[in-house]
């Protein structure tokens, strides 16, 4: 028994480049290399991405640098390009699909979380991310047909009565415009607050809801001050996700918000997105000038929507940490 | 649960002739253990251990859990090496050569491993017991060795007529046996099982327990357990671990009945662990 | 009393969730009454089998769009799986350094950017140095859509194989790139194809990167070179155009795009609901 020796062997992965080698011939490393090199495909493409929306994009920002975001003229054949109207049509579609989507979903998503038997809820999140699965050209379907005029001949007319002393209800009820985007999204987003808001609100510990129940709190007390506070930060990044979805909308939202780059207090009015002039306008560019301003607007949307996903990863995944560390016994 | 102040009684089958009781010393070794020690990161495992696994016999490893039995075993067979931060000291032979001066994959078709849980792949029970063969590219039929494989490990009368059906439709003993039955087709030198009837029922239990008895006529075993009376019913060497230490190793029947270490007699006492 | 109105405003906020939930199911329901009424009063054989007609006729239909879309699939997937499928290995199965990190941080990223940003991407690669459109191109967009899903999908489903499995397979003796191989793969299969099916699915109704790739044809497009008409762009086309019959062509397009769609949603996510992976002892 007892070797004499006793060799210090280290036993991970040994470094440099003779013991590489060695480990090279054997099928091992070489299917790391592969298998890595394929997947730094994704680095590579998004890169090129970023890259190629920069570059391609360059006249226009060195002709108008900051001022293209703040500029509302949009002519081509001027060669006049100012980003505004479609960062604010982009911004007040998001802002009334939220308005609509997000009470609407974390509804839904505090129903088949706490009160649901777990086969409907179940049951029911299934149908909810078909919704998801449903094609945006598809929304653009049925908002040109169905939703627009509805919205011309009957809720547009009752919104200008009702509410026609606010300037958010003015002017010409066309059907097409703000409103009209803005509900075909809230559609799209629910399915995204629902299923994630779900998902965060199932993973509070028991043992929260129980302390507030057993203090003599309602289940609605039990679920608004206690349950959806502790999760609020992921049903937050559900919001974010569901914004970012919203931003980088593009066919639905072409069809039915009238394709004209004015800026508007009013919500039944005509409008633009950045998405929707994009895909409107890239393929007749005429001029260099004006394919460099749709890249700019593209870069202006890929910066956001990035923005906007990695804020939100952040928080979802806060919130499951913050769950679970604090439930188990 | 063993109660405390009873000694674990040790009824075993008669041992097959010319397996007897051999002083220790005098048995060759098939791997030896010198002077190991184990780390996880900066934390330490094992400390400085030394034993040898005799030829054709079952070495047991016994202690309370997180003794680092099992983190042992691994290091027979280098199965560590798959945690990242593992870190060893020391030398481990197999025969004479260093485990470590080995390639990897050779070393684990000759030192083979059977797990706690019976682990058989989603193949056929056929496919499984091949496996090992087919990718170490065997010289004689498949179909030959499975056969053979299956009969060592007391399967084949139960599952000859259904090969092609899917592992899992076994039991749990089967599907354990399946295990060794897999293990033994690529001929190992030396079996590790660790701890492999705690997921078992006491039925399943004996039968491999049976089994062991056989094997160990052509092959050198070491096994973990937890459960005392099956190390002094099967084995013929006990180690005895104690917080990464190796404080005894004797013949089965000296530990058991005049433990030289105090915390070994405390221990199997059932006064802790 | 306090109690009394507590527990109504209780009981009325609950019965508005579940108004809620009641609401947002329904959205499905309606969006497909509407489309199988209105667009299957419009689906005929010729649909399927017709070019479209000249701007002005009526009659005609999308075959050429069916099979543009067929193609498109086709190729995105020869691009978006394999190395969706592979980049998922890497990180799975060789994942938890620095690197792996940046990979799937990138692969969310690039998961979350708008379609319309991809066909641009697509436009400067495949369409600007060749000066024309083409199915490549489109299924370039498309395959790189695909990309992120499929890596993310596939990492899940080979993280979920148990470990004891893999290390049953190493301790016969097989290299980490056999274990891979030959155990941990083939007991993700399932579920890794059922995600792949999701992938295609999604990208099957992806309107905006075509826009200006594969843009849109009247007739046949032979090969892989020439602009292509799909689906979702005839949808597109056809929807905001004047004509009533293109109108209608667009609902019996949409209902097939939906249906085809849904199906495949719904077998796939039935079929990784009952459990695609391997049995437990």
């Amino acid at each position: 028994m007892a070797a004499a020796t006793t060799p210090v062997l280290n036993a991970s992965p040994a470094t440099g480049l003779h013991s590489f080698v060695r480990r090279l011939r054997s099928g091992d490393e070489i299917a790391h290399l592969v298998t890595l090199c394929v997947a730094s495909a994704v680095i590579v493409i998004t890169s090129l991405i970023v890259y190629e929306l920069w570059l391609n994009s360059s006249l226009t920002r060195h002709k108008f640098g900051w001022h293209f975001l703040f500029t509302r003229v949009w002519d081509p054949i001027a060669e006049q390009f100012g980003a505004l109207p479609f960062i604010y049509g982009t911004i007040v579609t998001a802002t009334v699909a939220l308005l609509i989507a997000v009470p609407l979903g974390i509804g839904a998503a505090i129903f088949l979380a706490e009160l649901a038997p777990p086969t409907l809820s179940d049951g029911l999140t299934f149908v909810i991310d078909l919704l998801a699965a449903v094609p945006s050209v598809i929304y653009g379907l049925l908002g040109i047909f169905i939703l627009v005029p509805l919205l011309r001949q009957y809720v547009e007319p009752f919104l200008m009565g009702a509410l026609g002393f606010l300037p958010l209800f003015r002017g010409p009820a066309y059907g097409v415009g703000f409103l009209a985007a803005g509900v075909i999204l809230a559609v799209m987003v629910i399915p995204f607050i629902i299923s994630v808001s779900r998902e965060v609100l199932l993973s509070v510990p028991r043992d929260q809801r129980e302390a507030a129940l057993a203090l003599g709190a309602t289940r609605w007390e039990t679920t608004w001050k206690v349950v959806v506070p502790f999760a609020r930060t992921g049903i937050l990044g559900s919001i974010f996700l569901a914004l970012a979805r919203a931003l980088g909308e593009t066919m639905a939202v072409t069809m039915v918000i009238g394709n004209t780059p004015h800026v508007s207090a009013s919500l039944l009015a005509s409008g633009y997105t950045i998405a929707a002039v994009i895909a409107n306008e890239f393929s007749e560019a005429t001029s260099n000038m004006h394919l460099n301003a749709l890249m700019e607007l593209a870069l202006v949307l890929f910066l956001l929507t990035f923005t906007l996903n990695g804020l939100a990863r952040i928080m979802i995944v806060l919130t499951s940490q913050r769950g679970s560390g604090t439930g188990d016994a | 649960m063993m109660h405390a102040a009873t000694k674990p009684t040790l009824t075993r089958p008669t041992p097959p002739a010319g397996n007897g009781p051999v002083p220790m010393t005098d048995l060759p070794k098939r791997m030896s253990v010198s002077n190991l020690n184990f780390y996880y990161g900066t934390k330490q495992a094992l400390f400085n251990i030394n034993l040898g696994v005799a030829v054709n016999r079952i070495t047991a490893l016994i202690g309370p859990s997180g003794c680092g039995k099992s983190t042992l075993l691994r290091t027979m067979n280098r199965m560590y090496e798959t945690v990242k931060n593992a870190r060893i000291e020391g030398d481990i032979t197999l025969d004479g050569t260093s485990i470590f001066e080995q390639d990897v994959t050779q070393l684990r078709r000759r030192v083979g491993m059977v797990f706690q849980r019976p682990n058989p792949f989603p193949k056929s029970i056929f496919e499984n017991v091949a496996y090992g063969l087919r990718i170490n590219g065997s010289k004689t039929s498949v179909a030959d060795a499975v056969e053979k494989s299956l009969r060592r490990a007391a399967l084949w009368d139960e599952v000859k007529d259904q090969l092609h059906k899917s592992a899992y439709e076994l039991s749990g003993g089967q599907q354990q046996r399946l295990c060794i039955a897999r293990a033994l087709a690529v001929d190992p030198e030396v079996l590790l099982l660790d701890e492999p009837c705690s997921a078992l029922d006491p039925i399943s239990t004996a039968k491999i327990e049976e089994l062991l008895f056989q094997l160990k006529e052509n092959w050198t075993i070491m096994m973990v357990t937890h459960n005392m009376q099956q190390a002094a019913r099967v084995s013929d060497f006990t180690a005895f671990l104690l917080m990464g230490q190796l404080l005894e190793f004797s013949p089965t029947a000296q530990l058991f009945t005049m433990p030289a270490d105090s915390r070994t007699e405390a221990y199997i006492t059932g006064r802790f662990g | 009393m306090k109690l009394r109105w507590r527990k109504f405003v209780s009981a009325t906020m609950l019965t508005l969730t579940g108004v809620c939930a009641v609401i947002s199911v329904s959205l499905l329901f309606f969006i497909l009454g509407y489309l199988v009424y209105h667009g299957g009063r419009s689906l005929s054989w010729d649909f399927f089998t017709k070019l479209p007609a000249p701007v002005g006729e009526t009659g005609g239909g999308m075959a050429n769009a069916i099979v543009g879309s067929g193609k498109l699939l086709l190729l995105a997937s020869l691009i978006g799986v394999p190395i969706g499928f592979l980049g998922g290995i890497y990180l799975a199965e060789f994942g938890g350094t620095s690197m792996a990190f940046a990979v799937r941080y990138t692969a969310d990223l690039l998961n979350g950017v708008p379609s319309i940003v991809i066909g641009i991407f697509a436009y400067t690669v495949a369409v600007l140095p060749f000066k024309h459109f083409s199915t490549v191109a489109g299924s370039l967009a498309l395959g790189v859509m695909m990309i992120p899903i499929t890596m993310r999908s596939t990492e899940e489903f080979l993280r979920a194989v148990p470990r004891t499995l893999r290390e049953g397979a190493l301790a016969l003796g097989a290299s980490k790139t056999r274990t891979i191989a030959s155990v941990v793969v083939p007991a993700a299969y399932r579920g890794i194809m059922t995600a792949v099916l999701l992938a295609l699915a999604r990208v099957a109704g992806e309107t905006a990167p075509l826009l200006f790739t594969s843009f849109n044809n009247a007739f046949w497009s032979p090969g892989w070179g020439q602009p292509a008409a799909s689906l979702p762009v005839m949808i597109f086309t056809y929807a905001i155009a004047p004509y009533d019959d293109w109108h209608r062509q667009a609902w019996a397009a949409g209902l097939v795009l939906l249906g085809l769609v849904l199906l495949i949603n719904v077998i796939s996510r039935l079929a990784l609901a009952r459990g695609i992976s391997a049995p437990r002892a």
